[in-house]
């Protein structure tokens, strides 16, 4: 193809990818560069309905001030990625010198927010990606096999994990899981266990939110296989079935070969979707016990009581993005070489 | 256009204004747009608010339970999102530490007949929110429960922890203790009532600097740790509604909950008449040897963005007049502890009155407090489930709220 046919048809979506994704990436990360301005402070006395007290305010006009003649707040550099908050330089330092063990120094770095977060984060990733494609695949191999008449309302039925919104399906399970939910009392009688609760640990609220995943997630494997499923080419299976092989050998040998690309793409979709896991947490209100990289972000938006962190969310969103990138490398990598021996 | 034309036209204009002015309770132009937390109490007052729609004016009201997530976006607009909205001590200090309410005693001096002196919110002698309602979180328990049980109404936290103690060896109730422990705010919210209990400060006099990592703190990790002992579980995940659903299900027997939820679970909806006829309320009880109760004194009011024009500003101001007047609070006595003048106490806020009679604090208004409070919300349910020690627990909130104290600019 000529450049200049090649650029005509590219500039629109180039125009578009800069405008609506490197442009918003890098004011994200310009802003995750600074911190708010120093507050000036001042003691004043406040009255109300329990009575007077000297208390220290922000006074708004000296503030207003400094922001006027910055607007960007204060460099702040890498600061806000280093802090306690994300990537914790000093905190790990200090971890490694006085650790008395590996156990140990583990259990220091886990106790910061960052660290926990991605812990569970890619627990999650890595358990959750692999099992959607082995129950997609097997879905959609049992459907695939069903008589016809069957095969719309079981494709129906397996999506609805999906069609319902993450944020809806997991409250609706929340309370389901409930110890006086139907769920959880179920769960209590088969366990003989009358204190047994979802919510209380941290090992059951993580296999719940692991379930979750893989309940939401299916159905979108599931659906890609069985389109890639009605193009498996006729005669090689049927020269296979010739040629003796059982339908596990032409499983293997034929259909799994054929569905490689598919796979590769569910992974991709998957590992990011994954990583970014944030609704079930909100709706399980598992913040006690799990947290993820997203849900930082939204916390420090959110703020407490107005006092939101716009540095700090810009940085966990750079440092996410980073994340993604990581996870993907190997996949693209692979991706990319098979392509260059194809062609 | 001739005089007598002239002489028409005008006539109708006064006859216009003056329905206008009934109809819109004295406003006569401007567009109020409030925004509200989404309780009883403030439902009543967002009736008779929208009651002053119409007219030359315009007032809507948006209750949201978020409202407190919304304020500060919503009033840096320009013009404003919402010209009024709800405030707490908590939230009033997040407008104001961007400077973003304005002064309401011009408004008051013109308009504001019928505020008591109370009810002023003054900060550096300016009077930026008016104050409609007390709230705080104190003692509910089941007389029937406790009698049972054979103790008395616990006066301290020991004394809860005895009650629960007996209840259970009684057989009475597995988890006698309730309370809003679930992770983030509610959690830290907790944390602020016991520590205040204790006589705890959260900073270095004057400064920015954190000072809970002390015997005070670990005191108070210690007996919320022993709470939740005689807790369902799932504490951690259990806000107000979740605690007052468990209540009216009659699962629990003391609860430290808020005065605003005291209507709700004797309004003869939501649970039996044995469970209401026997929910008792008292101050919030006082904590290791104490003479104050463990709880910390709320007022909800109204400010108005700076941003909002001089009309609509004025148009708000009216509104809300007319939404916290003395005939609103008549009408709705059981909702809240109003601090409306002439409203009458009502039976169900003992436990409010009771504890600011005690000597209760106030939350504290100072501009740091929310990042204290989002750093203990953050960090406290490693302690309670047995992760960590109390003292290590101090030292990440003190290590958290660091952090996000310097990005704000207050260290």
């Amino acid at each position: 193809m000529p450049h200049r046919t090649f650029i005509s048809f590219i500039w629109p979506s180039a125009l578009a990818m800069i405008l609506f994704i490197a442009l918003p990436i890098m004011s994200v990360g310009m802003q995750s560069m600074f911190i708010s301005h120093e507050q000036v402070i001042e003691t004043v006395e406040n009255c109300g309905p329990f009575g007077c007290k000297t208390v220290e305010v922000v006074n708004p006009e000296a503030t207003a001030q400094l922001r006027a003649d910055e607007p960007l707040g204060r460099f702040n550099g890498l600061g806000t990625y280093t802090n306690r908050n994300h990537l914790a330089f000093d905190e790990i330092g200090l971890a490694l010198a006085e650790a008395t063990g590996p156990a140990d120094f583990l259990g220091r770095v886990l106790n910061l927010p960052f660290y926990k977060a991605l812990a569970f984060t890619l627990t999650y990733t890595f358990i959750v990606t692999p099992l959607v494609i082995i129950l997609g695949f097997v879905i959609a191999l049992a459907v695939n096999r069903i008589p016809g008449m069957f095969k719309g309302p079981t494709i129906f039925f397996s999506l609805l994990p999906m069609i319902v919104t993450p944020l809806i399906g997991s409250l609706v399970l929340f309370w389901m899981i409930d110890s006086k939910g139907i769920i959880g009392a179920t769960l209590q009688l088969l366990f003989d266990n009358p204190d047994l609760s979802l919510k209380a640990s941290t090992t059951l609220t993580w296999l719940t939110l692991i379930v979750y995943g893989i309940w939401h997630s299916a159905p979108f494997a599931f659906v890609v296989f069985y389109a890639g499923l009605q193009t498996v080419p006729q005669d090689t299976l049927e020269s296979a079935m010739i040629d003796g092989a059982s339908r596990w050998q032409r499983v293997r040998h034929v259909v799994i070969p054929h569905l490689m690309p598919l796979a590769v793409f569910v992974t991709l979709i998957q590992l990011m979707d994954n990583f970014r896991v944030f609704e079930p947490i909100i709706g399980f209100n598992a913040q006690a016990n799990a947290t993820s990289l997203s849900w930082i972000i939204y916390n420090d938006l959110r703020g407490s009581d107005g006092a939101m962190l716009f540095g700090s969310a810009a940085a966990t969103s750079m440092l996410t993005i980073i994340g993604v990138c990581i996870l993907l490398a190997p996949v693209v990598l692979r991706t990319w070489r098979a392509n260059r021996r194809a062609a | 256009m001739n005089m007598v034309s002239k002489l028409a036209v005008s006539a109708a204009f006064v006859l216009a204004g003056a329905s206008t002015a009934y109809a819109g309770c004295g406003i006569a132009s401007g567009s109020a747009k409030l925004l509200a937390n989404d309780f009883p109490a403030s439902q009543a007052i967002a009736a008779a608010a929208t009651a002053c729609d119409g007219g030359g004016a315009s007032v809507t009201v948006n209750l949201n339970k978020d409202h407190k997530d919304l304020i500060v976006a919503a009033f840096t607009a320009n013009p404003p999102e919402f010209t009024a909205s709800h405030v707490t001590n908590s939230t009033l200090v997040a407008v104001m530490n961007d400077g973003l309410a304005q002064p309401l005693d011009g408004l008051i001096a013109k308009h504001g007949g019928g505020i008591q002196d109370m009810q002023k919110i003054t900060i550096d002698g300016k009077v930026m929110a008016v104050a409609f309602m007390a709230n705080a979180q104190h003692l509910f328990y089941r007389k029937d429960i406790l009698d049972a049980a054979g103790v008395d109404v616990p006066g301290t936290y020991e004394g809860v922890l005895a009650a629960a103690k007996r209840i259970r060896e009684k057989g009475l109730m597995e988890y006698p203790i309730a309370g809003t422990y679930k992770a983030g705010w509610n959690l830290g919210e907790e944390f602020v009532n016991m520590y205040l209990g204790h006589g705890g400060e959260f900073f270095k006099p004057g400064s920015a600097q954190p000072a809970i990592n002390n015997a005070k703190g670990v005191a108070t990790l210690n007996m919320m740790k022993a709470l939740t002992e005689y807790m369902n579980p799932d504490y951690l995940t259990h806000d107000s509604n979740a605690v007052q659903a468990e209540w009216e299900a009659g699962n629990v027997a003391m609860t430290n909950l808020w005065g605003s939820r005291a209507g709700a679970v004797t309004d003869g909806e939501g649970s039996t008449a044995e469970i209401e006829s026997n929910t008792m309320f008292a101050a919030a009880p006082t904590v290791s040897g104490g003479s104050i109760p463990a709880t910390t004194l709320w007022w909800d009011g109204f400010a108005i963005a700076k941003n909002a024009s001089a009309a609509d500003a004025e148009a708000s101001f009216l509104a809300v007049m007319n939404g916290i007047s003395p005939a609103m609070a008549a009408s709705n006595a059981d909702a809240a502890n109003w601090l409306i003048a002439g409203a009458k106490p009502r039976p169900a806020g003992k436990g409010v009155v009771d504890s600011a009679v005690g000597g209760a604090s106030p939350y504290p208004m100072l501009p740091y407090m929310g990042a204290m409070h989002g750093a203990i919300g953050a960090e406290l349910a490693d302690f309670l489930q047995g992760k960590e020690s109390a003292e290590q627990a101090l030292a990440d909130i003190e290590a958290a709220y660091v952090a996000a104290a310097t990005e704000k600019g207050f260290l």
